[in-house]
């Protein structure tokens, strides 16, 4: 429709009301503004429109009353300007979007880690971000003998900067050789590159395990990261598994203590992050016994199973709306018959 | 083909005023709508007022002008203040310092068709043109 129709419509309308007072007519102008708004009509001209039909309707309309017309123009001219705001900032949304998706895109890619085929364990992670891109990590590696490294990090803050640190984090991690390399060693390597490379203020926690196939023992440090489990297939209980060490990025060089685990079969290693911990349900952040109670609930399926399953139940908790990136890993060491 | 027909000294608030008038009375002469003619006035407010608020004085000149349409109206802001530094930056919204909801820079850009911009240490001038249709 052009302005013409458009003014020829709307004097059309106007005349129809102002005789019967319709309420139908009314609605065919809502209808109508519908029209004008998808055309880019601005609220000015709609004004002048409303002017000139009522000119037309009421010629002799008293002098005062066409003044107001103008003095409600001039009124208008920035609610139009805001009107036009809009729409150009619409466009711009939709091609900030269409960058952030390449570059989630892009992170996935860039940080894709395989879970490894391993005999004697059965393995599985979820890692989903809160916004588009994570902040959350988790890597493995498996060397020669068979033996697992596992990483799982967490970087303060969220988001596109989180991100970008996650990547840094991965390519050091990829620096260094694949032989059994001890988690102690590993967290005060990767101490050094984010000490240097970050900007103060952002740090990251990281839980490094390293998973002994042949002795089944699990090392692990800990930079300041969430506290892990350990489900004990014979007794039914949690036992946690907490480290000890400074996050990464506070001091120039940190030392980080190794622990040691004996794994049994059957029992499984949980690491997560605190978007699993921190968890709301409403206003109120759940309790640990809650997290180790949903974990409990399917911890004899299998591992991709049992983090898929535990995330699904947190995800409707929080009204399936994540405020923070949420990573779980689940290892467990295989019954004697699985192997 | 271009024809000068009046400018408006800037140098106190009240002159902002007279360029609005001024250049509303040209822009009727023209022939431009109830609209343009108040989109053309703030469009001059802005301009003026930047000139008044930034530059303590310039002026604000009126062009008839003919291109894309045979009649336009052009509005020219020519100051002698310190310039723009970063020109990029003032066609921002939300840039704009002059505060208040002021529309600033972007805001004459979306009520005129043609802007131009040029600003160096010893000034600024601005050529913004409204096309009769």
């Amino acid at each position: 429709m052009d302005t013409k129709q458009e003014l020829s419509l709307y004097t059309e309308l106007l005349k129809e009301y102002v005789d019967t007072n319709d309420e139908k007519i009314l609605y065919q102008a809502e209808q109508f503004s519908r029209q004008l708004m998808q055309d880019g009509i601005s609220p000015e001209e709609i004004v002048e429109v409303h002017f000139t039909a009522l000119h037309e309707i009421i010629p002799d309309m008293d002098q005062r009353v066409r003044d107001s017309f103008y003095f409600l123009i001039e009124t208008m001219i920035y609610y139009g300007m805001a009107y036009q705001r809009y729409f150009e900032m619409k466009e711009e949304e939709i091609s900030l979007r269409t960058e952030i998706d390449v570059a989630a895109n892009m992170q996935n890619t860039l940080l894709k880690t395989e879970i490894p085929n391993s005999e004697a364990l059965d393995i599985g992670a979820i890692s989903l971000p809160a916004r588009q891109m994570s902040g959350d990590y988790y890597h493995f590696v498996q060397d020669d003998e068979k033996n697992i490294g596992v990483a799982i990090a967490d970087v303060s803050g969220k988001g596109i900067p989180a991100a970008f640190v996650m990547s840094m984090i991965k390519y050091a991690m990829e620096s260094f050789p694949d032989n059994r390399m001890y988690p102690r060693l590993i967290l005060k390597l990767l101490n050094r590159v984010v000490e240097r490379n970050v900007e103060t203020g952002m740090f990251v926690s990281m839980f490094y395990g390293l998973y002994d196939t042949d002795e089944h023992k699990f090392y692990f440090a800990s930079a300041g990261h969430e506290p892990g489990f350990i489900y004990r297939h014979e007794t039914k209980t949690f036992e946690e598994i907490r480290g000890k060490g400074l996050l990464l990025g506070i001091e120039k060089e940190s030392n980080y203590e190794q622990f040691e685990l004996d794994v049994d079969p059957g029992d499984v290693i949980i690491l997560l992050t605190d978007g699993v911990t921190e968890c709301k349900s409403g206003d109120r952040f759940i309790e640990q016994q809650e997290v180790l109670e949903v974990i409990q609930k399917y911890i004899d399926l299998s591992s991709d199973k049992l983090v898929e399953n535990a995330y699904k139940h947190f995800e409707r908790l929080q009204d399936f709306q994540l405020r923070d990136d949420f990573t779980l890993v689940a290892i467990r060491r295989k019954d004697e018959k699985e192997v | 083909m271009k024809r000068k027909l009046s400018s408006v000294p800037i140098t106190k608030e009240l002159d902002i005023v007279g360029a609005r008038q001024t250049g509303r009375n040209i822009a009727n002469d023209l022939g431009f709508g109830s609209v343009d003619q108040a989109r053309i006035a703030t469009a001059i407010s802005e301009l003026a007022r930047n000139i008044y608020l930034y530059a303590d004085e310039g002026e604000i000149i009126f062009q008839q002008v003919e291109g894309v349409a045979p009649v336009g109206l052009k509005v020219i802001a020519k100051d002698s203040g310190p310039g723009i530094k970063d020109i990029s930056k003032a066609l921002i919204d939300g840039y704009s310092t002059s505060g208040g909801l002021g529309a600033g820079l972007p805001g004459v850009k979306r009520l005129m068709d043609d802007f131009d911009i040029i600003s160096t240490d010893d000034g600024t001038t601005i050529h913004v043109i409204k096309w009769l249709r």
